[in-house]
């Protein structure tokens, strides 16, 4: 159950994608989002998800594992399908009990907020899967350094962030273990309600805090001894340098905006 | 290369109110003076101070008496600290919690990147460190994918990255499962003989230290013994009320001696083992 978050897992192949400039990526993937803000109808997400599905296929990362992306706020996605379409008021009303009302309003907006949903996710795990973390914190290191001098601690931002990523596998192969040798001992982690079922987890926190402290002192030692002392002066193994490729990402992302916003405004 | 005099190191047990109650010293006057390209095991089992002698020599921990020297430098000095770490690379125990980046050849490049080097220079020092360890394929691996062994080699080649001159290695082999260990151990002594770095191996087992120069064995933060492995071997009883093993083969021999069986006390390996016994059968 621990091992289907794909959200930060990246899938090492050779593509056009993986190989881009993680700044264009990033950047890529905001414009992205703030685009589908912009689609105004179905015809938009029909071009949105045939960009997607372009990126997909030019990125090599097998459909299934952008999929499963999904599973992770599948719970979020009935939430908002629900709310909305139960809670919105309209003309055409399909049914109605008390105060709860299905509108065809509301099943357009439900199904428009959900793929909306949908492809949000699905372009964002692109990136994670397409970049690795430490390109990710690069970028993100890269895109927050001008932001250095009114205190925006960058290099530490991005440590903090590739140490935490190193460490989410670890962790969660611990969460197993400490669960699998609780349940040994006869814990039950299962049955119960929602409080009871809240309370058995504080035999797994405790002892995995304990150890997680312990880790983050190990590693604070082998970082010290590996002669770390903050970002200053520091160099890069791979130094970020835009190339050809990158810049012809961004004319195509620029014309996915353009496209949405003509769509927009006819 | 590495030389003690009068190491000591005291740390204090505190009440709750954090007033000193007890002073235990890890480290007693320590005088030691190991040369470079040697290879040197040190042996004692938990709380002997063997630990704590490595962190002195990664500047990790200072001593609160005497002095010890990295390469002519005095590890108390503040502005040597940097160089000291880099020319006395450390390698832990448990390789998960020493490995810092997501990807093999990015945690390699970690410590050269903090030192400052240029980008080509610190890609070449990666490519070398992984293919001294043996780990060429594994450079765009995810570290959590690897065997605990091939870990512990990543995270030696780390330390290859920073071009040291001696490595000191704090039990690498603990949490590793026989095959693991000797992939570590065959990459350390191969590192010690092709590239002549001086080495500290500092391990409770036996079987790992037979192929070093010199054995160290420590006891309550004190040097006890000091010698050639087949030296250190022959003193089987010492060694029994230090509460150490000494490697199978060698405790066979020592056992076939009590019986009246006149076979040489420096055997410490299988081979030996059979040479010698062959010897006794043709007389």
């Amino acid at each position: 159950m621990l091992r289907n978050i794909t959200i930060g897992q990246y899938y090492p192949v050779d593509s056009y994608i993986h190989n881009l400039d993680p700044r264009v990526k990033i950047m890529g993937t905001f414009v992205y989002i703030i685009s589908l803000f912009l689609v105004p109808n179905f015809i938009g997400y029909g071009i949105v998800l045939l960009f997607l599905w372009m990126l997909i296929r030019i990125s090599k990362v097998p459909f299934s594992y952008i999929v499963r992306g999904l599973k992770s706020i599948i719970m979020i996605l009935i939430f908002t399908l629900g709310l909305n379409v139960f809670l919105t008021p309209g003309e055409h009303v399909l049914f109605q009990w008390k105060f709860i009302q299905v509108t065809g309003e509301g099943i357009y907006i439900a199904l428009f907020m959900g793929v909306r949903l949908i492809l949000l996710i699905m372009g964002s795990s692109l990136l994670t899967l397409t970049t690795s973390p430490i390109q990710l914190t690069d970028g993100i290191e890269n895109l927050l350094s001008p932001f250095k001098k009114i205190g925006v601690p960058s290099h530490e931002i991005a440590m903090m962030m590739t140490i935490a990523l190193r460490f989410i596998p670890i962790l969660l192969e611990e969460t197993d273990k400490i669960m699998k040798a609780q349940m040994a001992r006869g814990a039950d982690f299962e049955s119960g309600g929602f409080i009871k079922r809240a309370k058995s987890l504080i035999p797994i926190l405790i002892p995995l805090f304990i150890s997680a402290f312990r880790r983050a002192d190990e590693l604070a030692l082998a970082m010290e001894a590996r002669c770390y002392r903050g970002g200053e002066n520091r160099t890069r193994l791979k130094q970020l340098a835009m190339k050809k490729e990158d810049y012809k990402a961004i004319v195509i992302i620029g014309s996915l905006v353009i496209a949405l916003v003509l769509l927009r405004m006819v | 290369m590495v030389v003690a005099q009068g190491l000591t190191y005291e740390y204090h047990i505190r009440d709750e109110q954090g007033k000193v109650e007890q002073t235990e010293q890890a480290l007693k006057s320590i005088n030691l003076s190991i040369e470079k390209g040697q290879f040197v095991a040190i042996l004692g089992h938990n709380g002997s101070g063997k630990s704590t002698l490595a962190k002195h020599m990664n500047a990790l921990l200072f001593p609160t008496g005497g002095t010890l020297w990295i390469k002519g430098m005095d590890t108390q000095d503040e502005d040597k600290l940097w160089d000291i770490r880099q020319s006395a690379g450390m390698v832990f125990q448990n390789p998960d919690n020493q490995i810092i980046a997501t990807i093999v050849e990015e945690d390699v490049a970690f410590g050269p990147e903090n030192l400052g080097i240029s980008s080509p220079e610190i890609r070449k020092r990666v490519d070398d460190s992984l293919r001294a360890v043996q780990m060429t394929e594994y450079q765009g691996h995810a570290p959590h994918l690897l065997s605990g062994g091939q870990k512990q080699r990543v995270a030696i080649a780390g330390v290859l990255a920073m071009k040291p001159e001696c490595i000191i290695l704090d039990e690498p082999t603990a949490m590793l499962d026989p095959s693991g260990r000797k992939e570590v151990l065959d990459t350390v002594y191969q590192l010690n003989q092709k590239e002549k770095i001086t080495t500290i191996l500092i391990t409770h087992y036996m079987e790992e230290v037979i192929r070093a120069h010199r054995v160290i064995v420590m006891e309550q933060g004190e040097i006890v013994m000091d010698g050639t492995p087949k030296e250190i071997f022959k003193q089987v009883e010492v060694l029994k009320q230090l509460g150490l093993d000494v490697p199978q083969v060698t405790e066979l021999a020592y056992m076939l001696r009590k019986e009246g069986i006149p076979i040489s006390d420096e055997i410490l390996t299988i081979e030996e083992m059979v040479e010698s016994l062959c010897q006794l059968k043709q007389k």
